[in-house]
């Protein structure tokens, strides 16, 4: 497999600055002259934000270069449950992260780095920058990441770096005009980070020669659920998703369907099979998102498994905008009713009913990431949410709890 | 019915869903360009940025005790 992000990575540890320089080679030194050319080959190496929504990374890196004194933001937030790359990188090849954020801050003109990570990687992270503290570097400073599923939105992020609850607002105005302490910042994902302090290195022709054309170079693949080993895995964009399965060890059994994306991804046939790249997740409802996938294995009944992810989902709202408070958890509602035998035909027309309502509200995704991800289980799964509404628990729910007594337990083992 | 929320360019009425607390008048001023959701939430239609209904949207923007609707300037 083509290891790139991972190629200097140290078995069981943290790749060194020593390490990191002898396998990747000296990080060139931009300034703020070169915003205009590292903007260029950004475009052309076609890299786009590895959070989830797929920005493209030369446009908001233009929007804050030649601002006044803009802040850089990297953000390790990382709310999605089912995805651990960007602790994965900054645990064990923080100084790929860093060099990406120094080089955006360098072009940009940013006096300081803020490295929003999780507590679990604060050691690896604070060591990696110590040991740069005596090169000629924009100033790093290091916040422990909050936590919750809106939190890693950019402006939540912001919020918590300013002290404040780490809540989304309304947007625009976007970070890149109004970021921290007012300033144009630029707030952007680990791993895309980490590309771009490959790119920087290597150019646009040498990103671009895995991966697909619309979707360049590799990405980190965090594979969970109905598998022998859930992990992180470095793959090129575009390889079948049964790679991705292998290198996870296999299936422990027959996989019903999978959810890619992550919980504002979309579910898709475990017989499809498609390529990950968001050619061919398209027609499905899906994106490679931030390289989620989580296997649903046959004996899994998929109507508790989206119970449960609702109900998870319902109680991460930020809780400010009535449409997501009320839409997810009347939506959750129903869905548990349903996987307890509790539900009838009527909850299954109201779930479609609300899962439309809620598409489109709100002043973040989640509502409306949580409801397409729903409103995709329900197309993917009407068979078992008939029998459930007319018929009660299915067999594969025979020897389970209720759903509704887990609806408010940990998200982690959703898909197991 | 199209959302205001599928449209490429930003709608003339916007909505701040934060701001919002569900009171409702907005709706009732303006039935043909805001509908309440089944927990008397707004949306705001596509018909909400129709010119012909700017004074319409321009009554219920003014009238929201939340300040959670604004109508944009356009041309």
């Amino acid at each position: 497999m083509t290891t790139r992000l991972l190629s200097a990575a140290v078995p069981h540890g943290t790749t060194d600055l020593a390490h990191h320089r002898a396998v990747h080679g000296a990080l060139p030194v931009l300034g703020r002259g070169d915003a205009d050319a590292l903007v260029d080959v950004l475009t052309a190496a076609g890299l786009r934000g590895r959070g989830g929504a797929g920005f493209p990374a030369a446009r908001k890196l233009a929007a804050v270069a030649g601002s006044r004194r803009p802040f850089v933001v990297v953000n390790g937030t990382e709310g999605e449950p089912a995805s651990s790359k960007d602790r994965l990188l900054l645990g064990r090849q923080p100084h790929l992260v860093l060099d990406g954020a120094v080089t955006a801050a360098r072009v940009v003109g940013a006096g300081e780095v803020v490295v929003v990570a999780p507590a679990a990687t604060h050691d690896a992270v604070a060591r990696a920058i110590d040991d740069r503290a005596a090169r000629d570097e924009p100033a790093i400073r290091l916040v422990a990441a909050a936590e919750g599923y809106v939190a890693g939105e950019e402006t939540a992020v912001l919020a918590h770096v300013e002290g404040r609850p780490p809540v989304p607002r309304l947007a625009p105005p976007r970070p890149a005009e109004r970021g921290l302490d007012g300033r144009p910042t630029l707030v952007q994902n680990v791993e895309t980070l980490a590309h771009l302090a490959l790119i920087v290195r290597h150019g646009a022709d040498w990103f671009r020669a895995v991966g697909t054309p619309e979707r360049p170079g590799t990405t980190l693949v965090s594979v969970s659920g109905a598998v022998a080993r859930r992990g992180v895995h470095e793959v090129p964009v575009g390889v079948p998703v049964d790679d991705v399965l292998r290198l996870a060890g296999g299936p422990g059994e027959p996989v019903r369907a999978l959810l890619v994306g992550g919980y504002f991804g979309a579910w898709i046939d475990g017989a499809a099979r498609p390529a990950l790249t968001d050619r061919d997740l398209r027609p499905h409802g899906a994106s490679v998102g931030a390289g989620v996938v989580i296997a649903l294995g046959a004996s899994a009944c998929p109507v508790r498994t989206v119970a449960r992810l609702a109900s998870w989902m319902s109680g991460q709202s930020a809780g400010q905008c009535g449409s997501c408070v009320n839409g997810l958890a009347a939506i959750a509602g129903v869905l548990v009713r349903l996987a307890d035998g509790d539900g009838t035909p009527d909850d299954l027309r109201l779930l479609h009913r609300w899962t439309a309502m809620v598409d489109g509200r709100g002043a973040c995704a989640h509502p409306t990431g949580t409801v397409r991800m729903i409103a995709s289980a329900a197309r993917l799964f009407a068979v078992d949410l008939e029998d459930h509404a007319h018929h009660g628990r299915c067999a594969a729910c025979a020897g389970t709890g209720r759903a509704a007594a887990t609806a408010h337990g940990r998200a982690g083992a959703v898909a197991a | 019915m199209r959302r205001a929320a599928d449209r490429e360019a930003a709608p003339a009425l916007a909505l701040d869903p934060i701001a919002c607390v569900g009171h409702g008048l907005c709706a009732e001023l303006f039935p043909e360009g805001i509908v309440l959701d089944d927990w008397g939430f707004p949306i705001v239609l596509d018909e909400a940025s129709d010119p012909a209904l700017r004074d319409h949207a321009r009554r219920a923007a003014k009238a929201c005790p939340a300040l959670a609707l604004r109508l944009r300037a356009r041309g």
